[in-house]
């Protein structure tokens, strides 16, 4: 067990330096009211900078990851991160810009972000992008802004947002919380959208669907056309949540299949590292006729200089403060320009290869969601043959843990009884593939012959199973000072 | 350059299992009206030439290590030790994920405990999340909790607030019926006589930033009072460094507290990725948006940690949700972890003082130069607003020539404010610094 910071702190140690005061010395409350000062410091940790280097080492080590575990995390695309473009990301000609700088002052970060959005809108087959918005989530309430903006500008801004149950959480979240109310349609086994339920909620009073493309069970909308039909018809709008867009690259274009506007996931599709919960980076791509609601500012190109234009009267207005998350961006444009149209469309079709291979080597000794058609970059199994011995996917997921595997997403999507999730991504090899394979294959047995030894795991992590019920119904959510 | 490893003898055998002649049969479920011929996009290119390529465009920005800065208006420089990069590049907290697996994120979970504790402690609340995307967004998600919390519509805010960030949180209620009077600035202040008569029991919340985007330190208690003794929330929006001296919201009764974590050791990167801190009184913790982890035991009783409170989130309560949010700045939070532990409980104080100390001895010297004068009598942290004689973009390019970043032009925000600047003063800059910059401005 590593320690608090704090259990770890001494008073009197220092983990800084600060050059020496070389203005005149005052007392503060000479110049600032003593009524807005602080009676006492923050209670904050006070340790050398070794403490506090072998401390997070130490916490560090406790987790798994992509460079140290193969994280197959179904519908979050845990792809390796290349070193180098963090370490371009992290030149100080870029860390070291003020947002406010004069335009002169930064024209390669903004030739970087100008030639981001113009790759991206080539890879969706958009008209154009906005960078902006700073995670998925962001980027979907960004779209239903714009999608609000839109209708609004049409004289109505319409009630209800149409969202299959297979969607991710987020998806209801996001239109929830755009004050949309969210009327859910149901999908079938394969997670495709029933036409004809569809065509029964559609209505003047519908602004929008939503459509993960390829589905969260990993196959083609092969219905997008009449999808898009149906919800063009009634003059709705047709938005794709491009969590899954790992798997057409280079090979179909959302913007062709009929969808009007679109998020990406930098930190999925375009290898930017998910830094344990973020940063990521949302940007949102629309067609011609939605592009004068995207946020402000955009950047313009004139006679070779590039800016900011803060003048769009229809503009949906700010997501957040300054321009999106472009140290993010930085990576997500080393790795398109790596890459190029070839390797990203290469990437996209080893991703689905590798998820085809896995899933043919484990069907026989887990049930498949969906069987008799080839999955896109990820595919679903369900656990619920193994209740009969007692276990769990979660104890699957569990038992994973033990053979140094991260578990892939389990209980979503929620269409699919005890469903796990696996996505393996472009990047592993058929030999950690294989290995896996084995892996999983050797637990199923375990589940037969000794089902105890699942339900127990993990048993060989830094901590054995949490106790989850434990953590919600007594509260410690930070420390507190012994006696305070 | 590509990261897939395939050989063709791999993909041989790989489409063998499958029962696929190749990798394109795969695609058979996409109609062949939407397959792409082709990206057009440029070829890959190897390492060594992206190098090149990004060198090429670092070569066009002027970064503030190589000019000196007086910029600040949400977004700080600060010195960042080296440890706080050194530990938050490590691939095991870069390439990891969101926490799901508790198991094998103790570090991960861990680290967010610590620093909501931290922010517990730097703000005085009771309770923090695992953090928001910025500043900005924070506080459009603490209006959210007080229009929920209360079931009011009405919002009051000063004009003294981050323009964007009163954008942003006018965007993020385009959908709702709700009220916003901001109220124009008294000095530079929070106008309380004006408070007095718009805080009404419609009101949901008060928004107090504080220090405000003049620099000017609010009088927070009087803003407490009027905004309490109408049932509202307040929400104070403050820059974490000075509360290194700075009374907490915690200390003034804030209901939320939420700011810009990006001066807690988070580079500028033209303005991303940056770090929203969100904390709350306990009682309203249950309407908290995000992720929060929490304190528990294995089942050998050893301590551990897990995401909890979970029933507000959207991947459980899906449209019902207090937030839509999922990934949030997790790494940035890190970095703020590993800063405000680094510089513990003496460094944050050093550190606001000298932001005091050096912002106010440049501000003496601009006041004894003809031509410039103070915009506003009230206290400030480590920026001030001074009006200039002449056009503000005119000063900033001549200094931009001799190296140097001027303040922030207030006409970009505010018509009023025409030839205002706003000079922001940190420990990175030395008394020679200081005095070049007012020897400078004296030319003007």
């Amino acid at each position: 067990m590593e320690k608090l910071i704090f259990e770890i702190s001494s008073p009197g140690r220092k983990g800084y330096s600060l050059p020496k005061l070389d203005v005149p010395d005052a007392d503060i409350k000479s110049l600032i009211p003593q009524e807005c000062l602080r009676k006492d410091g923050p209670d904050l940790p006070e340790v050398s900078e070794l403490d506090c280097v072998r401390h997070f080492t130490r916490l560090s080590q406790l987790n798994y990851s992509i460079d140290t575990n193969f994280y197959p995390l179904g519908s979050c695309t845990m792809k390796y991160n290349p070193k180098i473009n963090e370490k371009m990301a992290s030149l100080p000609q870029f860390t070291g810009l003020h947002p406010y700088q004069p335009e002169t002052s930064v024209q390669g970060m903004l030739e970087v972000l100008y030639e981001t959005e113009q790759a991206l809108c080539k890879i969706c087959g958009m008209d154009a992008f906005t960078l902006q918005p700073a995670a998925g989530a962001h980027g979907e309430l960004t779209g239903m802004l714009i999608v609000r903006a839109y209708h609004t500008s049409k004289g109505n801004a319409r009630k209800k947002v149409i969202i299959p149950d297979s969607a991710h959480g987020t998806n209801p979240a996001s239109a929830a919380l755009c004050g949309y109310e969210v009327v859910t349609v149901k999908s079938d086994k394969a997670g495709r959208i029933d036409l004809e339920a569809l065509k029964s909620v559609m209505s003047e009073e519908v602004a929008v669907l939503m459509l993960t493309n390829p589905n969260t069970l990993g196959l083609f909308e092969k219905n997008v056309k009449e999808i898009a039909d149906i919800v063009h018809k009634a003059g709705a709008l047709l938005y794709l949540d491009g969590a899954n867009l790992n798997a057409l690259l280079g090979v179909a274009r959302p913007g062709d299949m009929g969808f009007d506007v679109c998020h990406v996931n930098l930190h999925k599709t375009f290898s930017t590292p998910h830094g344990g919960g973020g940063p990521g980076a949302g940007p949102v791509g629309v067609k011609a006729i939605l592009a004068d609601f995207l946020p402000i500012p955009r950047i313009k190109q004139k006679r070779n200089k590039l800016s900011f234009d803060y003048d769009a009267k229809k503009s949906i207005g700010r997501v957040r403060a300054f321009y999106g998350n472009t140290g993010v961006i930085i990576k997500a444009y080393c790795y398109m320009r790596s890459l190029g149209a070839d390797g990203l469309k290469d990437a996209t079709l080893e991703a689905v290869l590798n998820a085809n291979y896995l899933k043919a080597k484990l069907k026989k000794d887990y049930m498949l969601a969906v069987d008799g058609e080839p999955c896109m970059h990820e595919f679903v199994l369900t656990g619920k043959d193994k209740k009969e011995f007692g276990v769990k996917t979660l104890d699957i997921a569990k038992r994973l843990l033990d053979y140094g595997y991260y578990a892939p997403t389990v209980y979503f999507p929620l269409i699919v009884e005890e469903a796990i999730m696996i996505e393996p991504t472009e990047t592993e090899s058929k030999e950690t593939l294989d290995a896996f394979a084995e892996t999983m294959i050797k637990i199923a047995a375990e589940a037969r012959s000794d089902p105890l030894l699942l339900t127990g795991a993990p048993h060989i992590t830094p901590v054995r199973r949490l106790d989850e019920v434990l953590a919600a119904r007594e509260l410690n959510l930070r420390w507190k000072k012994p006696g305070a | 350059m590509k990261y897939s490893p395939h050989t063709d003898k791999d993909k041989k055998e790989m489409l063998a299992a499958i029962g696929a002649a190749s990798p394109e049969d795969l695609f058979g479920a996409i109609p062949k009206e939407f397959r792409l011929q082709k990206l057009d996009l440029p070829e890959g290119i190897s390492e060594l030439e992206l190098k090149k390529l990004i060198f090429e465009k670092t070569g066009k920005n002027y970064s503030t290590q190589k000019l000196d800065s007086f910029l600040g208006g949400g977004a700080y420089e600060h010195y960042i030790p080296q440890a706080v990069e050194s530990l938050i590049s490590r691939g095991e907290f870069l390439t990891a994920y969101t926490p799901y697996q508790a198991e094998a994120s103790q570090g991960t979970l861990q680290a967010i405990y610590e620093y909501q504790s931290l922010i517990c402690e730097l703000t005085g609340m009771d309770v923090a999340n695992a953090s928001m995307y910025d500043g900005a967004s924070a506080l459009a998600e603490a209006v959210m909790l007080a229009v929920r919390e209360t079931g009011r519509n009405r919002v009051i805010f000063s004009s003294s607030l981050h323009p964007e960030y009163r954008q942003v949180m006018k965007t993020y209620f385009e959908g709702y019926k709700i009220e916003f009077v901001e109220i124009p600035h008294a000095g530079g202040l929070f106008d309380e006589a004006a408070l007095k008569r718009e805080a009404n029991d419609s009101t949901a919340c008060v928004i107090v930033q504080n220090p405000n985007f003049f620099g000017c330190i609010e009088k927070a208690d009087k803003i407490e009072a009027i905004c309490h003794s109408c049932g509202a929330l307040l929400i104070a929006c403050v820059n974490p460094v000075s509360l290194g001296i700075l009374k907490a919201p915690g200390g003034y009764n804030a209901d939320i507290a939420v700011g810009e974590g990006q001066p807690l050791g988070i580079p500028l990167s033209f303005g991303g990725p940056y770090l929203g801190f969100f904390a709350v009184k306990e009682k309203h913790m249950r309407k908290m948006p995000g992720r929060v982890a929490g304190m528990t035991k294995d089942i050998e009783g050893k301590r551990g940690f897990v995401l909890t409170m979970q029933a507000r989130e959207q991947h459980i309560r899906r449209e019902k949700a207090t937030s839509n949010i999922c990934s949030n700045e997790g790494l940035m939070a890190l970095a703020a972890c590993v800063h405000l532990s680094l510089l513990g409980k003496e460094g944050m104080k050093e550190v606001a003082r000298q932001n005091v100390l050096k912002s106010h001895y440049l501000k003496d010297k601009i006041l004894k130069l003809s031509g410039f004068e103070l915009m506003f009598e009230a206290p400030f942290f480590n920026e001030f607003v001074v009006r200039c004689g002449k056009e503000t973009d005119k000063i900033t390019g001549d200094l931009l020539k001799h190296g140097m970043i001027g303040g922030l032009p207030l006409g970009r925000f505010r018509a009023d404010m025409k030839n205002c600047m706003l000079i922001c003063v940190t420990e990175t800059k030395s008394k020679d610094d200081l005095d070049r910059f007012a020897e400078l401005l004296g030319k003007h």
